[in-house]
């Protein structure tokens, strides 16, 4: 796993494609792929108002990775000092094995060079001590650039706050 | 790695004019993001993000052309800027020769950055000046001049704050602005309430703590019903109606009629929510806002609806509140003086050819009445117009009656686009001027008004990629030829602005820092005790004496809106945030592959009554014109209505991404060039039939 993670405020995202359109420019993806992406699943009714779940997708960085298990000649690589999962251009044969192995999709095709490129949450950026373009370009700033303790941290102190706010009339 | 560089400026990829940060690397545009000064992030809206692409696009107009064959014909001939400007000017003098500088008009898009195509015309003397509103915010700017003395955008909104607000399909989180989306979310987040009133659901709805699916064309009905509830059970601001609203009787009176179980009938909203609905925003008052709307060329009697949705919003008295509806302060208001470009041009005494201001005493010149141009044209009444220059502005697209236009334009002695795209309107005129986009030059100031005033400035970020111009070289160069250049007295754009900022102690160097300069470190309030409205009364007044004078009643009694005539539907259209007006952005290499086209958006009942599916393609027509469109099915989309985005079925081959793609909703629009009440054209009573193609 990379040691750092980004997360999605699910009710400040507004679907708008942002993210994958600064990813895009950023990393000159070639038409049709996106490192990146928003999926809108639904509209479904909750509480009497149809509403959509924008699904933000971008590449995990897994720990026990089966792109990198799959490739066949150590393209796909793991950066030690951070753990983000990217293509060595010059290594990548091109065979697809990678696409075909990850469960989520995320492997993207080249047509330009007739190889595998990725999410590598800008690598260039974090190095310059910024943040991946999708984050820093959202819109609504729903998306977060984080580490995982602190995601989680974030996560029980809504909960929190929810739950004592809907304590506070019953106990006093 | 070369030399790379941060230049602030203002984006121009739509309306919205978004302050921006441009990261240029050896003098080529690497990415576009929102200036952080202004955002607090370096947020930008995927069109913004998108204008990267757009500079690197090679299929826009790249050098003057004057056009060889017929009209539309697509034949041009290259030739130089002198060439171009000559031959314009040329045929400029002669037509003021023989019927006056009045018999050349200019349409354009509106906003602050129109100065130097006003000061061009006031410079030769012609008072037809015209905005595309009578397709987008006539009536709103309309309806609140009569009401409150303000244009739709001499208030905004205090989203962050409001604690409860009412949106009439203003889609705010589609058709968005980067700011003004940030806000909305921020509100929502921190648990301000939205209900959305819409023919179809919406990004907008999805976040909405309530969303109504309404009859189309019934708002009107809503807004007198909400007006009903809350003046029968004086749910009002006392204070603010006592102090500030004239015709509170006159209003109780008119609204009787319309209580919610009326309006339930009409609108389909069950008058219980209805009721619910005022008593909870009135609870939340004054920090609440009834959204009056942007494009609001909807319906013949739009005009009391956006003066019914700021009745409510006087009767909140959410005028200058917290949470509500705040006026705009400019430079004066922080002791600033910031000089115009039009405040140096010549006073035009010729009367207007649209009748906007004298025929319609109600209806202001400064926006006009674009929809009368083609009649104007083709029939020479009150007088001839023999030349149109479209300033960034493409009718053909954005104006309904394709036919007359085109028909108008062949009348025309001289039709010439300025434009940075092959705009519709670009592809029938007789010269095109193609302009330095907004990445290539820099425009004159101006102010961001708000509760925190800013100075800003469109800033040169790269050289231009052709053979272009900036807007000031051309309309001075025009001026120029044609013998007015005394207007015009800057050398060049650095000059201008810095003649605009002369005696405010700041420079063009002061727009290096940060991109605006702030007016004022803390908001600026008006004391609720002592607000001026610029009305005859200096008060709101639902009840005009200026308006009943002028024959136009302050009120109209409700009608209800004519249903689909049988085998038809009723087109309505709107935006995503892919995509603006026109033709910004259908092309653009990025936003054409994330949306290369519309759909048709039918209700299930409706798809299986007119024996369609999802993915069929059907035709839709509209008095003999054809548009051919793909069929998506959703249960949320009002049964009688058909919806599509605005905007595609690109007719210009030489855009081969958007071209052929979708539908295009304006051909649909037939015999809607109308001048209803409030100047707009009654573009959503389109009726449009389908079959399967």
């Amino acid at each position: 796993m990379s040691k750092n993670v980004i997360t999605q405020d699910q009710l400040k995202c507004i679907g708008c494609l942002a993210c994958v359109v600064h990813c895009k420019v950023e990393n000159n993806v070639s038409p049709g792929a996106r490192f990146c992406d928003i999926l809108p699943v639904g509209p479904k009714e909750i509480n009497g108002v149809p509403r959509v779940f924008f699904v933000y997708m971008n590449c995990f960085h897994c720990e026990y990775a089966f792109c990198i298990k799959a490739c066949p000649t150590g393209a796909m690589t793991r950066r030690e000092k951070d753990g983000i999962v990217y293509v060595r251009q010059e290594l990548c044969i091109g065979c697809k094995s990678c696409m075909k192995a990850c469960p989520w999709g995320i492997p993207q095709w080249d047509e330009g060079t007739g190889k595998v490129f990725k999410c590598h949450l800008c690598m260039h950026r974090i190095d310059r001590g910024e943040k991946p373009a999708c984050v820093e370009g959202c819109t609504t700033s729903c998306l977060t650039f984080t580490v995982p303790e602190e995601a989680t941290r974030k996560v029980r102190e809504r909960y929190a706050t929810r739950i004592a706010s809907e304590l506070k009339s019953t106990i006093w | 790695m070369g030399e790379r560089r941060q230049v602030y400026s203002l984006c121009c990829m739509c309306t919205g004019r978004c302050p921006i940060l441009v990261e240029v690397e050896d003098g080529i545009v690497k990415h576009i993001w929102g200036n952080p000064h202004v955002f607090g992030a370096k947020s930008l809206c995927p069109r913004g993000a998108a204008g990267v692409a757009f500079e690197y696009d090679n299929e826009r107009p790249q050098y003057p052309m004057i056009r060889d064959e017929e009209r539309g014909s697509g034949k041009w001939r290259r030739v130089s800027w002198d060439e171009a400007l000559d031959f314009i000017a040329d045929k400029l003098k002669k037509i003021i020769a023989e019927d006056g500088a009045k018999a050349i008009a200019l349409s354009d898009r509106g906003g602050p950055h129109t100065e130097l195509h006003k000061l061009f015309l006031a410079d030769i003397g012609s008072p037809n000046y015209f905005t595309h509103h009578a397709s987008c915010s006539n009536s709103v700017h309309n309806a609140h001049m009569s009401i409150a003395g303000h244009a739709r955008n001499t208030v905004g909104y205090d989203y962050r704050n409001c604690k409860y607000m009412v949106v009439f399909g203003r889609n705010l989180l589609e058709s968005l602005i980067t700011e003004e989306a940030r806000n909305v979310i921020e509100m929502i987040s921190s648990g301000g309430k939205l209900v959305y009133i819409d023919v179809r659901w919406t990004y907008t709805a999805s976040k909405a703590y309530k969303f109504f699916m309404i009859n189309p064309g019934t708002d009107y009905a809503l807004a007198l019903a909400l007006i009903n509830v809350i003046v029968n059970n004086n749910l009002y601001d006392v204070d603010f109606v006592n102090k500030y609203v004239v015709g509170m009787e006159y209003l109780r009176s008119f609204i009787q009629p319309y209580t919610p179980e009326w309006a339930e009938k009409e609108t389909g909203i069950p008058a219980e929510e209805i009721r619910k609905i005022a008593y909870e925003v009135a609870e939340a008052k004054p920090s609440v806002i009834f959204h009056p709307g942007w494009m609001t060329a909807w319906t013949e009697n739009d005009f009391y609806l956006r003066r019914a949705i700021y009745t409510l919003n006087a009767l909140m008295g959410s005028y200058e509140a917290k949470g509500g509806i705040f006026i705009a302060k400019g430079a004066g208001d922080c002791g600033y003086k910031i000089k115009t470009p039009t405040s140096i041009a010549p006073k035009v005494t010729e009367e207007r050819c649209d009748g906007a201001g004298t025929k319609y005493p109600w209806i202001r010149k400064n926006w006009g009445l674009l929809q009368v141009l083609p009649e104007v044209i083709l029939t020479g009444n009150p007088y001839p117009v023999r030349a149109y220059i479209a300033m960034r502005h493409d009718p053909l697209v954005s104006m309904p009656d394709f036919d007359t236009w085109v028909k108008a334009f062949d009348k025309l002695d001289l039709v010439v686009a300025i434009d940075v795209n092959w705009s519709l309107t670009a592809w029938y005129v007789d010269v095109i001027l193609p302009e330095s986009t907004y990445l290539e030059r820099t425009d004159h100031v101006i102010v961001r008004k708000g509760l925190r005033p800013q100075l800003a400035l469109r800033q040169k970020a790269v050289e231009p990629r052709f053979d272009s111009r900036s807007r000031f070289q051309i309309f001075k160069a025009l001026a120029e030829r044609l013998g007015k250049g005394e207007h015009f007295p800057w050398k060049d754009e650095v000059e201008l602005v810095n003649w605009q900022l002369d005696g405010t102690g700041f420079t063009i160097e002061d727009f290096q820092k940060k991109g605006v300069i702030d007016l004022t470190d803390k908001p600026i309030w008006y004391d609720r005790n002592n607000l001026k409205f610029n009305t005859p009364t200096g008060k709101i007044e639902v009840y005009s004496e200026f308006l009943e004078k002028a024959g136009v009643p302050s009120f109209a009694p409700y009608e209800r809106p004519a249903s689909s005539p049988e085998g038809m539907l009723r087109l309505v259209t709107g935006k995503i945030a892919l995509h603006t007006q026109g033709r910004t952005t259908s092309n653009n290499p990025i936003l054409n592959e994330l949306c290369p086209e519309n759909h048709l958006y039918l209700h299930p009942d409706t798809a299986k009554k007119f024996g369609v599916k999802e993915g069929d393609t059907v035709v839709v027509s509209a008095n003999g014109t054809e548009e051919r469109i793909k069929v998506k099915v959703s249960p949320y989309v009002h049964p009688e209505i058909a919806f599509m985005l605005h905007g595609f079925g690109d007719i210009v081959p030489l855009r081969t991404r958007s071209f052929g793609k979708g539908a295009l909703d304006s051909l649909l629009m037939k015999g809607k060039l109308k001048v209803t009440v409030g100047g707009n054209c009654p573009l959503f009573e389109t009726f449009v039939s389908l079959k399967k193609a």
